[in-house]
């Protein structure tokens, strides 16, 4: 491997880890503040890129469909809560996996519906449709670009989570919920908000990677299962430790790509069985 | 555990109609029950895990696709064709799997053991569906099906009175299991493992030993559906098949062995059906799934017994 195809790689890596973030940290910070592991995540994922393709397909805009994508799905995602995981909090493991799983399917009816099984492309905003030289190589601008936006996001809301009053009530309620209510804070809007954020953020993800990846039936599940390992890696309910799992994610993916073709997938699970024999609870995760 | 007087003998009832349907010899029945019975072991071998240990396992299609895929190996690369020979190699291998994966996934607990599961399965999917010489996602034949003397078991009758055999053996088998002291262990597991540990009882080898059985007996169904239908693809992997597996359980009535029979039989039938009713039939079966969480927890055997009292 050149030094040049070295390089494209790792930012590769980087890019996809940063985006697999997005998905991994609403998922993390679902689990963590509302206590539910929610399947369904991969589908506002998948419907992100949906949404994508139909809007930028009719305005021609992939930031048009962002802006009006993007709060649709957090509307969706309050939906959601509302009628369907709400009623789950008091619920075992086995009633959450098995309702988000009858989500998931329900999600995946509705995409067949309205767009068919079709593989979608999705332009790339015109102002980036250019590559950027690097050696021998030569980087798409479209990339540099939403690796540069996911680090802004992530950025955002480390900002939002440190630093705001609603932030704060976010890591309380993550801490300890039945604390966060005996304050007289309202944990029903707190667990609202936290899980369209959560919906909002794995469509924005979805949206970014429309042009790199296509949009495809069942994309939201493989990029679920992704996220479940990533969040397995850092350790729930941390973000620190899902930005650290993503990246570890998205670099070895890359690299498991080119190095061993074959077995494409086979370094991501390689990785995380090697976090579970040393630290059982993720990387960040509080260690029992 | 007890087994209601009434359930017992709508289970033998039920046992009988099912032996009885190998003298119709009607090509669909035999084919159509054949694949609910394998449906009904495996679901059986997850409420090992799922009602009686608490471990919520998404891993349990791997083992399933695993023994599938063992078998058309040993039939297609070295001409095994004796079950004496396949199916204890099969369920070795299976049983080998899942005490790595076990012992991987167990090492996390909660919500974690689900999400490792999960990713295990996923890769053994990516693995046949990716690697020369599986077939990708078309699968793999079992040229020569298990033939033991003049007995074919690519022939139907013969592979239905098999999977019935498997079955009744099955829930006798872990009947004995769960009313016997390993199971009473795995049931004081599932309600508070600290206790149990406490007590001096090793839990981590109880649930490993009750995943490699739970496995293997998903590797046995794994088995019997390669043999009737005669061949394999990743689609046996996918989180979906374990999905529909873990609701079958809760349909039926987690931890209570005929419960999870109850639920395949009634999935088994509504599916066939649906599917000629409606091409969305996914959406179906995701809205029935989350009405079944939200208002029936205890399954139907909990309906059976709920009558009582």
């Amino acid at each position: 491997m050149t030094l040049s195809l070295f390089a494209l790689q790792l930012l590769n890596g980087v890019e996809y880890g940063l985006l697999l973030f997005l998905v991994a940290s609403g998922l993390t910070l679902i689990f963590g503040v509302l206590g539910v592991l929610n399947f369904a995540h991969g589908s506002f994922y998948m419907l992100g890129a949906y949404l994508a393709y139909f809007i930028a397909g009719r305005t021609g805009s992939l930031l048009v469909a962002v802006l009006v994508g993007v709060p649709l799905m957090a509307v969706l995602g309050l939906l959601v809560e509302r009628l369907a995981i709400a009623r789950l909090y008091a619920r075992d493991h086995l009633s959450q996996v098995l309702l988000t799983y009858g989500l998931v399917l329900l999600f995946n009816e509705l995409q067949r519906a309205l767009f068919g099984n079709d593989v979608h492309g999705v332009a790339a905003p015109q102002a980036l449709a250019f590559r950027i030289p690097l050696g021998e190589q030569a980087w798409p601008a479209y990339r540099v670009f939403t690796a540069l936006f996911c680090l802004a996001v992530a950025a955002a809301m480390r900002q939002v989570i440190l630093r705001t009053r609603f932030g704060m009530r976010v890591r309380a309620g993550a801490s300890n919920p039945e604390m966060v209510e005996a304050l007289g804070i309202d944990v029903r809007r707190l667990f609202s908000s936290v899980f369209a954020a959560g919906a909002a953020l794995a469509a924005l993800a979805g949206m970014l990677a429309a042009p790199l990846t296509t949009v495809y039936p069942g994309m939201g599940e493989s990029v679920l299962v992704l996220s479940f390992v990533v969040v397995v890696i850092g350790g729930i309910g941390s973000i620190k430790g899902a930005f650290l799992g993503a990246l570890l994610v998205g670099l070895s993916d890359t690299f498991g790509k080119v190095l061993l073709p074959g077995f494409a997938s086979a370094m991501v699970y390689a990785v995380m069985a090697a976090v579970l024999v040393f630290r059982p609870r993720g990387l960040l995760g509080q260690q029992a | 555990m007890i087994v209601p007087p009434r359930v017992r003998a709508l289970l033998i009832a039920g046992a009988a109609a099912l032996f009885l349907v190998v003298f119709s010899g009607d090509r669909f029945w035999l084919q159509f029950l054949g694949k609910t019975m394998i449906t009904c072991i495996f679901a059986m071998s997850l409420d090992l895990l799922v009602g009686f240990a608490g471990l919520v396992s998404l891993a349990h299609a791997a083992f399933f696709g695993l023994a599938a895929y063992l078998l058309a190996g040993l039939s297609n690369h070295y001409g095994l064709v004796s079950p004496l020979a396949t199916l204890p190699l099969c369920l070795a291998g299976v049983g080998l799997a899942a005490l790595l994966i076990g012992w991987l996934s167990l090492r996390a607990s909660g919500v974690y053991f689900i999400m490792v599961t999960l990713a295990f399965t996923q890769m053994l999917y990516y693995f046949f569906n990716d690697a020369p010489g599986f077939g990708g996602s078309d699968g793999l034949y079992v040229n020569d099906r298990p033939r033991l003397g003049p007995i074919d078991f690519g022939e139907r009758t013969v592979a239905y009175l098999a999977i019935w055999i498997a079955l009744v053996a099955t829930y006798l088998l872990l009947l004995r299991v769960v009313r016997g002291p390993f199971g009473r262990v795995l049931i004081g597991i599932r309600g508070n493992e600290q206790r149990m540990r406490s007590l001096g009882y090793p839990t981590g080898r109880y649930k490993l030993a009750a995943f490699v059985l739970a496995g293997g007996l998903a590797g046995l169904a794994g088995y019997l559906d390669a043999t009737l239908y005669g061949f394999v693809n990743p689609a046996h992997f996918g989180w979906r098949v374990s999905g529909l597996l873990l609701m079958t359980v809760l349909l039926g009535g987690k931890g209570t062995l005929h419960g999870p029979v109850l639920g395949a039989l009634l999935l088994g039938f509504l599916e066939h059906y649906g599917e000629q009713v409606t091409t969305h039939w996914n959406a179906i079966v995701g809205a029935f799934v989350i009405a079944v969480v939200l208002f029936l927890p205890r399954g139907l055997a909990g309906l059976l017994r709920g009558a009582r009292g």
